[in-house]
C-alpha cells in the first residue's frame, strides 16, 4: 500500500517512472485507503472507481512520461466543479441526481495532464458554510479529531488529503473555502488570484468572488497542480490572460530581504491566544530566514463582512434561480401548477443555509435597498481594495492568522450565524479585492492545526509559494501526521 | 432598522421559497441581526467612491459573431424532469402574465 | 373638457446575427424546437455567459442610425425573474449603461407636417425561448429562441396620438430595416411593440396614470388600440372616475381593449450588474468602423434619387419604403437602366404584380439585372413597350435573360424604314377611304391605318418609325 504520508508529488512520479509501481497499483491503493479510513472522515460523496482504474490501465500502457510530474496521480475533487458523466450535486437535495453532459474546464485541463480523478468530495451546500456541516448528505470530520469539523466550504477536500486518502485534491474558495478547511486540517490551501483559474463548469456561488484551487500537503505539490489548472479559458470571459509561469519554480528557500506586513486587525479581539502566539512565532521564524514584519493596517478589514455577506448573497440568489425544478434538479412531486413547481422544488430541495443566503440576497437586492446595501456594500468594497493596495505599495506580502481560532466542534455555534459569520473576518477580504491567499500549517494548539495565511498582490503567487515553501523547509509541521481515530 | 415578517413573506415570494409561521418567525430573527450587522456599513463614508463589481484583469472581452452547431437535444434532455417531443414539459401556470 | 394623448413606445428587434447574443449557438428560424441550443443557453449549473461582438455593433449601428449618443463605457446587468422560458432565471440585459441615449427620428404624417419623436435609450439584451400553452394543462417549452440578440428602443413621451404612433412605428421599421440589423417583420416577431398611453387635460402638468397593451400583431392594430383606448380613459375621467395602472389586450374582432391583469406596482427584477462579463470601453475608432459600415439611410437615398435621377420626391419616397426595393433599384439602375424608366416599372408593373399575386420580391424570379436588360431593350428601341410587357410576365416568372427571350420568341422591333415603307405602302393603297377620312380632318384615320400596319406585322412594328413614315406617306398621297 502506497503511504501519502511519506510522499509528495515528485517521489511518487518517480516510483511510477523507476516503475517501482503501476498506475493501476497506486489507484487501487488509493481506493483501498478511501475504504479503510473514509468511514471515520467521511469525505468522499461518491467514487469513479471504474473510469478510475480504465484510466490508470491506459496509462501504464502508454508509461509514465519522465517531464510530466501529475501523470497517473489519483485526485479528488469538490463535488460543485462538475464532471462529466458522474453526479455532481454541490451537496444539495437540488442536485442529487445531477448527471452533467459537460465537463469543467479544470476537469479537462487536468485530463491533459492524466490527473486521475478518483472521486467526489462533501462540502458545505452549494459552498454556503464554513464547516460542510449543511452538506444534505453527509457530515465530515476533521483530520485530527473527529469531534471537530473540517472547516468549509472544501472540508472534504481538506480532510481526505489531510488523513492521508490523496494526495492532492481541488476546492473552490468564495469568502476563506479552501484556505480555512486548510487550516484546520494543517495542510496547504491556495486561492488563486481571481481570474486565475476558469470557473466555467464550476457550480456559480459569488460570481465576482470565487475561484478554484489546490488543496496538497505541501507548497511544492500545491504549486505543481496550479501549472495544471491555471490558464486562459475562452468560455470564462473574466479569465485573464495573463501568461502562466512555472508556479514551482524558484522554490529555493531563499527569502532575503522580503517584506512582510502583518495587519493590526489581524491579531485583535476574537483570535485565540495560543493562535496568536502561533503567528508570532512564525513572524519570528521568517525574520531568522532574513525576511522583516512589520505591523500595519488595513483600516476598513471588519467591514469585510458585511459587504461580503450582502454581495456574495446578492449574487447568489441570482445564481441560484436558475434551480427552479424545470429543466434538470430536483422536481417536487405531486405539483398543481407552475407556482407550485418553483415554490415547493425550490423550498424542498434547497437546506435551510441557502435559503437564509438566497433571503439576505434577494432583500439586499430589491428595489429600495438596493442603493443603500448592494450599491454601498460594493462602494466599501472598493476601499477595501485600496486598503491591501497601500499596504503592497510599500510590502511584498501580507501574513496573519488563516482562522481566529482552531476547527470548532461538531454540531457547535451552526445556530448562530453572527458567530459562524465572525469565523470568516480573515478570510473574506482577500475574496473582495480578488488577491491570491494561501494557508499553510504553522503549528498546533491543543493538538489542532494552526494554519498560517500568506496574501500577495493580484497574480503573485510565485511570491506566496516562494514564502510558503521557505517557512515550510524551516519548520516540521508539514511533516506531522494524524492519527485517525485516535488522540492527537 | 427591523425587518417585519410581511417584509420577509414579501422577500420570500419574490425568490420563490415558502416558510411556515414557525420558520417564518425563526427566519425573521435571523435576518433581522444580519441586517442589523450590515448597518454597519453606513458609518463608512463612501462620498465620491465608484463601486466595484468586478475584480478580474480581463476587460473588453468580447466573442466574434460565429455559430455553433447546437448540442444533440437528446443529450440535453437528459436531465429535464418531464418532456414530450422535443420540448421541455412543465404543468401551466394559473395567471399567463409574467415575462420579460 | 379637452384631453392631450401621450403615448410611449417600447419596441423590440430581433438582431439577424448569426450566433446568440450570449452563446454560440446558431440564430436560425423554423428549426425543430431545442436543436439550436446548447448548454450556455440552458443555464446548466457552473455555464458562462460569452458577449457576441457582431450583436454590440449591430445595437451600435441601429443606435446610429437613430441619431442616439453613444454609451463609450458599457456593461451588462442581470434582471432577475422566473419564468418557464427563462432558463437563467434571469436575463442578461443593459439597464445601467443602454448603448444609445437621447436619440430622435422624424415621422411624417399623412397630412405632410413633419416632427421629431426623441428616443430615450436603446440597449442590447437577450430574448427568451417560447412557451406555449396546451389545452392540456402544460406548457411546452422550446428554447431555440433563447438568447436570441435584441435592441430594446424606448420613446420619449413626445406622441401624442395613434396616428402618430402608427407614423413612428413606420418609420422605425424603415429605418432598422435599412440599417441590416433586423427584418423588422411583426408578422414573424422580428420586431415587438410594447405600447402605454396617457390622458390629461389639456394645460395639466402632470401626466395621467397609463395603462399598457402588449402582444399587438400589426402596426394598425398598434393605432385602433390606442384609439379605442384613448376615448376609455377619457370616458373613464369624464364621469369623474380615475384610470387604473392596468395592461389590456387588443381584441381584432371587437375593437376594443380589454383588461389583462391589474398592475400592483412595478415588477422587483432586482437588476444588479452581470458580475460574468467584464465591462467593455466602446472607442471613437470602433464607433467610426461601425458608422462607416451603416448601408446608405432612406432619406439620403431620397434625395439622391431626386437630385441626381430626377425622380419626384413622391416616386423617391415610395422606392425608400423597404430596404428590399430601394437595393433593387439601386442595382436595376447599375445595371444600365434608365433611372426613370426603372422606377416607373418598379412602382407601376412589378408592384402590381406583387400585390396581385401576394408576394415579395424576392419570392419572383425578377432580377435587377433582367429588369436592366428588359428597360435597356427599350431604350435602344429593340422592343416596343407593349412587348415589353409580354417579356415582363415572363422574366418576373422565370430565370430568363429578356434579350435572349427576345431574340427566341422573334419578338425584335422592326424599325427598318426599308422593310416597313413597303408596307406601309400596301395599306394606304388597300385603305383610300381611310386616306380621305385623313385629308378631311378625321385624325382618327391614322390611327385605324396605324392598326392595320401594326396586324400586318404582326404588332412587331415600331410605332415612333411607322408613325413618322405614316405621315409622310399620307402627305404624299
Amino acid at each position: 500500500m502506497v503511504d501519502y504520508f511519506k510522499n509528495d508529488l515528485e517521489s511518487l512520479h518517480q516510483a511510477l517512472v523507476n516503475k517501482d509501481l503501476s498506475s493501476e497499483e497506486l489507484v487501487k491503493s488509493t481506493f483501498e485507503k478511501i475504504e479503510t479510513i473514509d468511514p471515520k472522515i467521511e469525505a468522499f460523496l461518491a467514487l469513479n472507481k471504474d473510469q478510475a482504474l480504465a484510466k490508470a490501465q491506459e496509462l501504464d500502457q502508454k508509461g509514465i512520461p519522465t517531464d510530466n510530474v501529475l501523470a497517473g496521480i489519483p485526485i479528488g475533487i469538490k463535488d460543485n466543479i462538475v464532471t462529466k458523466g458522474l453526479t455532481t450535486t454541490a451537496a444539495s437535495k437540488m442536485l442529487a441526481n445531477f448527471k452533467p453532459i459537460y465537463n469543467a474546464t479544470v476537469m479537462d485541463k487536468l485530463d491533459q495532464v492524466d490527473m486521475i480523478n478518483v472521486g467526489k468530495l462533501n462540502m458545505d451546500e452549494f459552498a454556503m458554510g464554513g464547516s460542510t456541516e449543511t452538506s444534505a448528505f453527509k457530515l465530515t470530520k476533521n483530520a485530527w479529531d473527529q469531534t471537530k469539523v473540517p472547516g468549509g466550504s472544501s472540508g472534504g477536500s481538506a480532510a481526505a488529503v489531510a488523513s492521508g486518502q490523496i494526495l492532492a485534491a481541488l476546492g473552490s474558495d468564495t469568502g476563506g473555502s479552501i484556505r480555512q478547511p486548510a487550516a484546520y486540517n494543517g495542510i496547504v490551501g491556495l486561492k488563486p488570484t481571481y481570474g486565475r483559474v476558469s470557473r466555467y463548469g464550476l457550480i456559480a456561488f459569488a460570481s465576482s468572488l470565487d475561484q478554484i484551487g489546490p488543496l496538497t500537503r505541501t507548497v511544492k505539490d500545491n504549486a505543481l497542480v496550479l501549472n495544471a489548472i491555471a490558464g486562459h479559458d475562452k468560455h470564462d470571459f473574466t479569465s485573464s490572460s495573463k501568461e502562466v509561469p512555472n508556479f514551482a519554480a524558484g522554490l529555493d528557500g531563499n527569502i532575503k530581504g522580503l517584506k512582510i506586513a502583518l495587519p493590526k486587525e489581524y491579531l485583535g479581539a476574537g483570535v485565540d491566544q495560543e493562535v496568536k502566539d502561533a503567528i508570532l512565532k512564525v513572524a519570528k521564524t521568517f525574520e531568522s530566514l532574513g525576511a522583516t514584519v512589520e505591523e500595519v493596517s488595513l483600516p476598513h478589514s471588519k467591514y469585510g463582512v458585511p459587504v461580503y455577506y450582502i454581495i456574495a448573497s446578492s449574487e447568489a440568489s441570482s445564481n441560484l434561480q436558475r434551480f427552479d425544478g424545470i429543466r434538470y434538479g430536483f422536481r417536487a412531486s405531486d405539483v398543481k401548477n407552475l407556482e407550485d413547481v418553483y415554490v415547493r422544488s425550490r423550498s424542498e430541495g434547497f437546506g435551510d443555509e441557502v435559503k437564509r443566503r438566497i433571503m439576505l440576497g434577494t432583500f439586499s437586492l430589491s428595489a429600495g435597498t438596493y442603493d443603500a446595501f448592494f450599491k454601498k456594500a460594493a462602494q466599501v468594497r472598493t476601499l477595501i481594495c485600496q486598503d491591501f493596495a497601500n499596504v503592497f505599495s510599500k510590502y511584498d506580502l501580507i501574513m496573519g492568522p488563516t482562522a481566529p481560532t482552531t476547527a470548532f466542534g461538531l454540531g457547535e455555534d451552526i445556530d448562530d450565524p453572527v458567530t459562524m459569520y465572525m469565523n470568516d473576518i480573515l478570510t473574506i477580504p482577500v475574496n473582495l479585492a480578488g488577491l491570491p491567499g494561501m494557508s499553510l500549517p504553522a503549528g498546533f494548539a491543543k493538538g489542532l492545526p494552526v494554519g498560517l495565511q500568506l496574501i500577495g498582490p493580484q497574480f503573485a503567487e510565485n511570491m506566496l509559494y516562494k514564502a510558503g515553501y521557505a517557512f515550510e523547509q524551516a519548520t516540521d509541521f508539514h511533516k506531522a501526521v494524524p492519527t485517525i481515530g485516535g488522540q492527537n | 432598522m427591523a425587518i417585519t415578517a410581511s417584509e420577509v413573506a414579501h422577500v420570500a415570494s419574490l425568490a420563490k421559497l415558502s416558510f411556515n409561521a414557525e420558520e417564518l418567525e425563526k427566519f425573521t430573527g435571523q435576518m433581522d441581526e444580519i441586517i442589523n450587522m450590515v448597518q454597519e456599513l453606513s458609518e463608512v463614508d463612501t462620498t465620491d467612491v465608484p463601486v466595484t463589481t468586478h475584480v478580474t484583469d480581463a476587460f473588453n472581452v468580447m466573442r466574434e459573431d460565429v455559430a455553433v452547431k447546437g448540442t444533440d437535444r437528446e443529450l440535453l434532455m437528459q436531465n429535464v424532469p418531464e418532456s414530450q417531443d422535443g420540448y421541455i414539459k412543465v404543468p401551466a401556470i394559473i395567471d399567463e402574465s409574467e415575462e420579460g | 373638457m379637452n384631453f392631450e394623448t401621450t403615448i410611449g413606445l417600447e419596441v423590440h428587434v430581433e438582431m439577424k446575427t448569426k450566433s446568440k447574443a450570449f452563446s454560440p449557438a446558431p440564430v436560425q428560424y423554423g428549426s425543430e424546437q431545442n436543436t439550436n441550443t446548447n448548454v450556455i443557453d440552458w443555464g446548466y449549473p457552473g455555464v458562462l455567459p460569452e458577449v457576441n461582438k457582431g450583436a454590440l455593433e449591430y445595437g451600435m449601428r441601429a443606435a446610429l442610425a437613430l441619431n442616439c449618443e453613444i454609451t463609450k463605457d458599457i456593461h451588462f446587468d442581470r434582471k432577475n425573474y422566473f419564468y418557464p422560458d427563462n432558463p437563467k432565471a434571469y436575463q442578461i440585459t443593459q439597464a445601467q449603461t443602454p448603448i444609445g441615449t437621447n436619440g430622435w427620428l422624424e415621422i411624417e404624417l399623412e397630412d405632410g407636417t413633419k416632427k421629431k419623436i426623441g428616443i430615450e435609450e436603446m440597449h442590447v439584451e437577450e430574448d427568451a425561448g417560447k412557451n406555449t400553452h396546451n389545452p392540456d394543462g402544460y406548457s411546452y417549452v422550446d428554447l431555440n429562441r433563447q438568447g436570441t440578440p435584441l435592441i430594446e428602443i424606448v420613446s420619449k413621451p413626445d406622441i401624442a396620438s395613434p396616428d402618430e404612433a402608427y407614423a413612428y412605428l413606420t418609420r422605425l421599421r424603415q429605418i432598422i430595416q435599412f440599417t441590416g440589423v433586423s427584418d423588422v417583420k411583426m408578422e414573424e416577431g422580428s420586431m415587438r411593440a410594447d405600447v402605454n398611453i396617457s390622458v390629461r387635460p389639456i394645460g395639466s402638468d402632470k401626466f395621467g396614470t397609463k395603462t399598457e397593451m402588449k402582444n399587438l400583431n400589426s402596426f394598425e392594430h398598434v393605432r385602433k388600440g390606442l384609439e379605442y383606448e384613448a376615448k376609455r380613459q377619457q370616458q373613464v375621467l369624464l364621469a369623474g372616475g380615475k384610470v387604473q395602472q392596468e395592461t389590456r389586450r387588443f381584441d381584432e374582432n371587437t375593437g376594443e381593449t380589454v383588461l389583462m391583469r391589474v398592475k400592483e406596482g412595478a415588477s422587483d427584477y432586482r437588476y444588479f450588474p452581470e458580475p460574468d462579463l467584464p465591462p467593455i470601453h466602446i472607442s471613437d475608432d470602433w464607433i467610426d468602423e461601425v458608422k462607416a459600415s451603416i448601408p446608405e439611410m432612406p432619406d439620403k437615398r431620397r434625395s439622391r434619387y431626386v437630385k441626381e435621377w430626377g425622380l419626384s420626391d413622391y416616386d423617391a419616397s415610395v422606392l425608400t419604403q423597404t430596404l428590399e426595393m430601394s437595393d433593387f433599384y439601386n442595382e436595376t439602375v447599375a445595371d444600365g437602366a434608365d433611372p426613370k424608366l426603372a422606377a416607373n416599372w418598379l412602382m407601376v408593373e412589378v408592384n402590381a404584380y406583387l400585390n396581385a399575386n401576394k408576394l415579395e420580391l424576392k419570392q419572383t424570379a425578377l432580377t435587377p439585372a433582367h429588369l436592366a436588360g428588359m428597360i435597356k431593350l427599350i431604350q435602344d428601341e429593340t422592343i416596343s413597350s407593349k412587348i415589353a410587357k409580354k417579356v415582363f410576365k415572363e422574366i418576373i416568372t422565370n430565370d430568363t435573360d429578356p434579350k435572349a427571350f427576345v431574340e427566341a420568341k422573334g419578338m425584335v422591333q422592326l424599325s427598318d424604314p426599308a422593310k416597313l415603307q413597303p408596307i406601309i405602302d400596301e395599306v394606304l393603297d388597300n385603305n383610300e377611304q381611310s386616306i380621305e377620312d385623313f385629308k378631311n380632318g378625321k385624325d382618327r384615320a391614322v390611327g385605324f391605318l396605324v392598326g392595320q400596319i401594326m396586324q400586318k406585322t404582326r404588332g412587331k412594328a415600331n410605332p415612333k418609325v411607322v408613325n413618322k413614315l405614316l405621315m409622310a406617306s399620307l402627305k404624299e398621297r
